[in-house]
């Protein structure tokens, strides 16, 4: 259980049978009053958001939230297939569920699974992932002038920006959290 | 925060402004014949205040404001007295809240609150033009002029012009503080301090009642670029009175389920003799963010609690 003292960005709370992120917090007190705890709540499930303001008086139930490590499969139609690879149970995200980090998924890695009570509903990728670009304009040898970053395109389609010197056949790693270019890794 | 050495550091120019802040206070209460007092920082019983908590210590407690113990002074007959000090208020933590925090207090015999609203604009014109800033500063790109006469509007008229309802009614629903905090304060004017004035009788239990309409307590507050600075009364001299307005407001903590205080016995004792008087309370860490420009009160302070 929470107390409203508890509230800050990024807590997980349920909220009619619902989990919810607090995206944004706000504490407020105004002159001789009582504390407002403002937050704006994003439904996990849905991810509609709206605003709410809690009193120091009003009590939280943490979102039943569990990650759980599985291996990414494969994608079958709109649906992302992961495995448990003690017991071989697998389970399906959605496109939506899986947002941004489908740009990191490759056969076989191992993401987080997280799971609201026993229903999957998102993943996180790890934070560092090592990919293969498979398009970018040709490096201009000689050519120091040029330091502008340039566009690539890596095996799982994600389009990033990358140093002159990086080239097709390359493998890069990425920091999913931010999806930028980190540096060129050997074989 | 990876490296909290490279973090005090990059604050070194606000806590330069923030220590002449404190001198240039320090030089405009001496002006004025204050005397500087410090009074216990661990105390025995805190003003029982419905919404502000304090924590605990060894028995006592930690001030939450040095407002018992200065107006003990003022009953003993010290007339002008100020003081800038370590506050403690439970589970207060946001951008512009800290659990352990900076008030200046300050309290003059024979004034009342109109007086106070008069020193309140001398004082932060004062501090500007000590840090050599003068009359107009810019407080992150908003252009504020702190020249006096600053707007004064009553309670129940910002209630009726921004909140769409009387303050009456808001208390009524129990909307008083939202409507306040995200009504009022967010539609105050920018471009110079505002000072609100007149609060329902219910919501200063230490102010008195205004003479000719003891619906309202003499209690204002100045907002400056919509951020709260400083809240003063008209002192209550009235010892039963006030005694009855502490049981009920220790009433209103037991149903919230909150720590029951002990009355300050000794300060409704000598309450009697103290003559009227006014006094402002002025969250000094607030004080140094308009004049650094920081967003956050945590760019005023050297340490939070968070990297202690």
């Amino acid at each position: 259980m929470y107390n409203a003292s508890d509230l800050r960005k990024n807590l997980k709370i349920q909220i009619d049978g619902d989990p919810y992120v607090i995206v944004d917090f706000q504490f407020v007190k105004p002159g001789k009053g009582q504390a407002l705890y403002r937050c704006r709540l994003r439904n996990m499930l849905t991810g509609s958001q709206f605003d709410r303001t809690f009193r120091s008086v009003d009590t939280f139930e943490p979102a039943d939230l569990q990650e759980k490590k599985m291996q990414y499969l494969y994608q079958e139609g709109d649906k992302f297939v992961f495995m448990d690879v003690a017991t071989f149970e697998q389970v399906y995200l959605t496109e939506e569920q899986v947002g941004d980090a489908r740009n990191f998924l490759i056969d076989n890695l191992e993401v987080d699974i997280l799971f609201f009570g026993t229903r999957p509903i998102g993943t996180t990728p790890p934070k560092f992932i090592d990919l293969r670009v498979t398009e970018a304009a040709p490096w201009v040898k000689g050519d120091t002038a040029t330091t502008d970053y340039k566009p690539a395109i890596l095996e799982t389609g994600y389009q990033v920006q990358v140093p002159p010197f990086v080239e097709v056949g390359d493998k890069i790693r990425i920091d999913t959290r931010t999806g930028d270019y980190l540096t060129r890794v050997k074989d | 925060m990876r490296d909290v050495l490279a973090h005090l550091r990059a604050k070194r120019e606000n806590l330069k402004v923030r220590a002449a802040v404190v001198e240039g206070i320090r030089r405009f209460f001496a002006g004025r014949g204050y005397l500087e007092v410090s009074t216990p920082v661990r105390i025995p019983a805190p003003a029982p205040e419905p919404h502000i908590d304090a924590i605990p210590s060894h028995g006592w407690f930690l001030q939450t404001s040095p407002e018992i113990a200065m107006k003990r002074l003022l009953a003993a007959g010290y007339g002008r007295i100020f003081q800038v000090c370590p506050c403690f208020r439970l589970d207060e933590r946001g951008s512009r809240h800290l659990s352990e925090f900076t008030l200046l207090e300050w309290y003059a015999d024979g004034a009342d609150y109109r007086d106070m609203m008069a020193e309140c604009e001398d004082l932060v014109l004062f501090v500007s033009r000590h840090l050599g800033r003068g009359d107009r500063i810019d407080f992150r790109g908003q252009p504020i002029d702190l020249a006096g006469p600053w707007e004064r509007i009553t309670v129940d008229e910002a209630f009726r012009k921004y909140a769409g309802r009387t303050a009456e009614e808001a208390l009524r629903t129990g909307s008083f503080d939202e409507d306040i905090a995200f009504s009022v304060e967010p539609a105050l004017r920018k471009d110079r301090p505002v000072i609100l004035y007149d609060y329902p009788a219910s919501q200063a239990s230490l102010a008195r009642l205004k003479e000719t309409d003891p619906s309202v307590a003499e209690r204002f507050e100045c907002y400056i670029s919509g951020m709260e600075l400083a809240n003063a009364f008209t002192e209550l001299t009235d010892p039963a009175e006030q005694r009855e307005r502490f049981v009920r407001d220790r009433e209103e903590r037991k149903r919230a389920g909150k720590t029951d205080y002990p009355l300050p016995e000794s300060f409704l004792e000598e309450l009697r003799r103290m003559p009227p008087s006014s006094g402002v309370a002025l969250g000094v860490d607030r004080l140094v963010m308009l004049f650094t420009g920081a967003a956050s009160i945590d760019d005023v302070v050297p340490f939070t609690p968070e990297i202690l």
